[in-house]
């Protein structure tokens, strides 16, 4: 048989290759002549053939039959055959393979070989895919390496101690006594992976590290040598660039990092050397750069006195006006990191921040907007909006979403007055209208809320916005909300913030019914838009007729959900137009709730304290959270959380308790209307329907019914019954509807319902529709209670009741434990 | 930590590759193309680190061939790019003319 090819050759040959499959053809013809050359025990030339091999498995082809041949070529003599016998064991072998115990014994004798190139090969295979068996039996001769005074063999023995401790822990120990004179040579390669071996110590094991810290004086013996390194003159062998051995001193201020890090001892004992690297260091190549970069990130770690902080936060900010990318975007980076804990200097390098907004570089942008958001403080919020806004004008479109939401924030917590944070709001939404959040709309709908004085403006300013474009999704919304809700201030032309506009009645209707029509509003826009164009009925005096023909036009509407609306609003028209002014009157001032997304519920004191409140102040703070401790008390404070329950409050919420009741009434005849409405929605989930897009809960257009409703409580006439609702979007969720009958010939007043849940549950208590239960059964209390049962367990609840009742106070508990399955499970 | 080192050119096709840490081979040839996109995909004016995954990328480009390091959240990457034109610098003490003969 001819010799087979040399590697070189085989080299050259695949890359004549001008595709892949005829690359893949001739790999596949070599790979046939390499497996007949192995099985005829080829002794010559196994060397060739496994390196070729190599070469081919790196490439990306399976090369498994070569695994018993690199053992083979271990155990020979001849040290070619050695180099890429172990070569290949690196490259094919690992534990997951059976064949490489079989090395062992191999590895053991190489470690006691005569020539330290042989011992070397054998150190760096076990360095690099020892097993922990290997490791365990072997590590006593890679510490006796560890010890010698040949170089060449200490370092690698060094590198493979690394390997041992990582697979072998408990080996650690071990290695301890060999370290103590690892720094006192003066071979850089062998300082540099003895500072590895060190690292790795104590990264591993804080006893090590307190060891190191205090006994072996280590942090002495590195500040001497990186004072070496800095100040001595031009060494040939370890020059990059005019620095000397910048990877050695890189790695040390690593470890200095470690032992410094909460350690003021060590700290302090780094100083000074720290500040003398930070000063000396050249830093016209990437090189000091490299190693300025490593000295910030260690007295940023460290506890170092603020004099240090300063001048590295200074770095930072120089390396900012650096032209080479590399450097600001590490710089960016860092910043980012120190920004928490040193405002106050990082604030300095504000501008150049944010100049860097205007980079071309993608990932210099986003660090630079993410450290602006940090930045913003109620100084520089007019200015840092300003380039905030361009930015957003002119960025990709990944950052927009992220940016509209930091500038929502930011604008939330320190705008300096009304009309500029509405201003702002409205210029987000004009230019980037389509990346807002979808949670966004009924956090700006609240804000907007709440500032009473700027109505007449904001409704003027969003009509105008979308006058000419209702595209975009989220500004439609609130300016759709808004119309509906301020319409009438917009007619009139009452806005003193500016020029007031000209707008009939007609004019409002016609851009709100290109709205409902338009292909690009979704179906969310058109619920806004329809309830908009309901409530302007009772603002508006001449287009009233108009509205009603609008909404019976959608009460055949394919869309279930308009459907839905459209025929509830024509049965107000009809029916119930004497309640109807009542029913869609200006929206109260509505408190803060702290969730974050739509369908997050969390435990919150539901006290409203509505602005325009005239009557007795709601009974505050101290009732109910001695409610909630009685609660506590009585059940023994055990697996129950407790809930703080919302306080019957007076005039404005209790309007809307008896809108509640009356749409419940409203919905209960008005089930036969919708009829042949396919919908699905049972009877008294509508309080959530007038308050869309206000209230973070889910929209009810998905809800699973069926769920039987249960009687919680009846006891001395007093009923309390349950109805369940859960969604199919967000199923840990149920929603309870309780209500509370008297059946009894006084009414009972005061009445207050507390609940309690399971530590796995949160509960959120809404406001209740009254505090009195009428009596002979003329009424009833209606309150929701939302339930989030993220691990699908058994509902139970206790319930405690206190309501007056002929004259004497009464109080009850009760445990409820007739949950129906669907509503949990 | 290094996680791997690579040598790709403009091509794709790869010309030394070194896993420190296991991957499986036939993974290997994915992450190497995916890898050679994202670093074609950068114009001159963007900064030589990339975010891939859960790691990062430090390349550096002599002439057709891509250095490529893998390296972990912990590592300094201004080092690691010195430390590859230090590599090339070596071989080309070693083997001259190395970045010619792509």
């Amino acid at each position: 048989m001819p010799a087979p090819i040399r590697l070189r050759e085989l080299i050259r040959t695949i890359r004549t290759a001008r595709t892949q499959a005829e690359e893949r053809e001739m790999i596949q013809k070599e790979c046939a002549a390499i497996r007949s050359s192995f099985r005829e025990e080829d002794n010559t030339y196994r060397c060739r053939n496994v390196a070729k091999l190599l070469y081919m498995h790196m490439l990306g082809y399976p090369a498994h039959f070569g695994q018993l041949e690199c053992l083979k070529l271990i155990a020979s003599q001849k040290f070619t055959d050695k180099r890429i016998g172990y070569l290949g064991a690196m490259l094919l072998l690992d534990e997951r393979q059976d064949v490489h115990l079989l090395m062992t014994n191999c590895i053991k004798n190489d470690l006691n070989h005569s020539t330290q190139y042989v011992q070397g090969l054998a150190l760096c295979t076990l360095g690099c895919m020892g097993s922990s068996e290997m490791c365990r039996d072997l590590a006593g001769e890679v510490e006796k390496l560890l010890k010698t005074s040949n170089s060449y063999l200490r370092k690698k023995a060094a590198l493979c101690a690394v390997h041992v401790i990582r697979k072998v822990p408990e080996l650690m120990e071990m290695f301890l006594p060999a370290t103590k004179n690892l720094l006192n040579e003066k071979n850089h390669g062998v300082l540099h992976t003895s500072v590895v071996l060190l690292t790795e110590m104590c990264e591993r094991s804080p006893d090590m590290l307190a060891h190191f810290r205090k006994n072996e004086k280590l942090v002495p013996q590195l500040v001497r040598i990186l004072k070496n390194l800095i100040m001595s003159g031009y060494s040939p062998e370890h020059d990059v660039s005019g620095i000397s051995d910048p990877f050695l001193q890189v790695r040390i201020l690593r470890l200095l990092r470690i032992l410094g890090r909460n350690d003021d001892d060590s700290s302090e004992a780094m100083n000074d050397i720290l500040a003398q690297v930070a000063t000396n260091t050249e830093t016209s190549k990437n090189v000091g750069n490299a190693i300025l970069y490593e000295t910030v990130l260690t007295i940023m770690d460290i506890k170092s006195e603020s004099g240090l902080r300063v001048l590295a936060i200074n770095i930072l900010g120089r390396f900012l006006l650096n032209n080479d990318k590399n450097i600001r975007y590490v710089a960016l980076t860092s910043l980012l990191k120190t920004v928490q804990t040193d405002h106050n200097a990082v604030q300095r390098h504000r501008s150049t921040i944010v100049d860097c907004l205007k980079d071309l570089d993608v990932s210099i942008k986003r660090r630079a907007m993410e450290l602006s958001f940090a930045l913003v403080n109620g100084n520089n919020i007019r200015g840092m909006m300003k380039e905030l806004l361009y930015f957003l004008d002119s960025c990709e479109p990944e950052f927009k979403a992220d940016c509209a939401s930091g500038i929502f924030l930011a604008a939330e917590k320190y705008a300096p007055s009304k009309r500029w944070h509405i201003d702002t709001i409205m210029r987000v939404l004009t230019t980037a209208g389509s990346y807002v959040r979808d949670d966004a709309v009924p956090n700006l709908i609240q804000l907007i809320t709440n500032s009473v004085e700027m109505h007449a403006y904001t409704v003027q300013r969003l009509y105008k916005a979308i006058l000419g474009d209702y595209s975009q999704q989220p500004l439609v919304q609130v300016a759709a909300w808004c119309i509906g809700e301020y319409g009438d201030l917009l007619v009139s032309g009452q806005c003193e913030e500016e020029e007031p506009i000209q707008v009939t009645e007609d004019e409002v209707l016609d851009i709100l019914e290109s709205v409902l029509i338009s292909n690009m509003s979704t179906s969310v826009t058109r619920g806004y838009a329809l309830t908009a164009i309901m409530k302007l009925s009772t603002r508006f005096t001449c287009t009233v007729n108009r509205i009603k023909k609008v909404v019976s036009i959608y009460g055949s509407s394919i869309d279930v959900e308009l459907q839905q609306r459209a025929v509830e609003y024509n049965a107000l028209f009809k029916k119930y137009d004497h309640m109807r002014s009542a029913l869609l009157e200006r929206m109260p001032v509505m408190e803060k709730v702290t969730t974050n997304g739509p369908t997050e519920i969390v435990q919150t004191n539901g006290e409203t304290e509505p602005a325009p409140l005239e009557t007795k102040p709601p009974p505050s703070g101290p009732q109910p959270t001695s409610q909630a401790n009685d609660l506590l008390d009585l059940l023994g404070g055990n697996d129950i959380t407790p809930v703080i329950p919302t306080a019957p409050t007076s005039k404005p919420a209790s309007a809307g308790g008896e809108l509640l009741d009356l749409l419940g009434d409203i919905n209960l005849t008005g089930t036969p209307a919708a009829a042949p409405a396919p919908s699905s929605v049972p009877q008294i989930s509508q309080p959530s329907f007038l308050l869309d897009g206000l209230s973070s809960g889910p929209l009810f257009n998905d809800i699973a019914t069926g769920i039987p409703s249960i009687t919680a409580y009846s006891k001395n006439g007093l009923k309390i019954e349950f109805t369940f609702e859960r969604s199919n979007t967000n199923p840990s969720v149920t929603v309870i509807t309780i209500q509370a009958s008297n059946s009894t010939e006084l009414d009972m007043t005061d009445f207050v319902f507390q609940a309690a849940v399971p530590k796995t549950f949160q509960l959120q208590l809404l406001s209740p529709s009254s505090s009195i239960v009428p009596a002979f059964n003329t009424g009833t209390i209606t309150q929701v209670i939302k339930v989030l049962n993220p691990q699908k367990q058994q509902l139970r609840m206790r319930i405690k009741l206190t309501y007056n009742h002929k004259g004497s106070a009464m109080q009850d508990l009760a445990e409820v434990n007739n949950f129906p399955p669907q509503s949990w499970q | 930590m290094i996680k791997f080192f690579l040598m790709v050119n403009k091509q794709g096709q790869t010309r030394l590759s070194k896993y420190y840490e296991h991957v499986e081979i036939n993974k290997r040839t994915l992450l190497e193309t995916e890898v050679i996109k994202s670093c074609l995909s950068r114009s001159n004016e963007q900064c030589s680190f990339i975010e891939f995954k859960d790691f990062k990328l430090v390349y550096r480009q002599y002439a057709a061939l891509f250095i490529v390091v893998g390296v972990n959240d912990t590592e300094n990457e201004m080092a690691i790019y010195e430390f590859i034109h230090n590599f090339v610098e070596v071989l080309d003490e070693y083997f001259s003319r190395v970045v010619n003969n792509v």
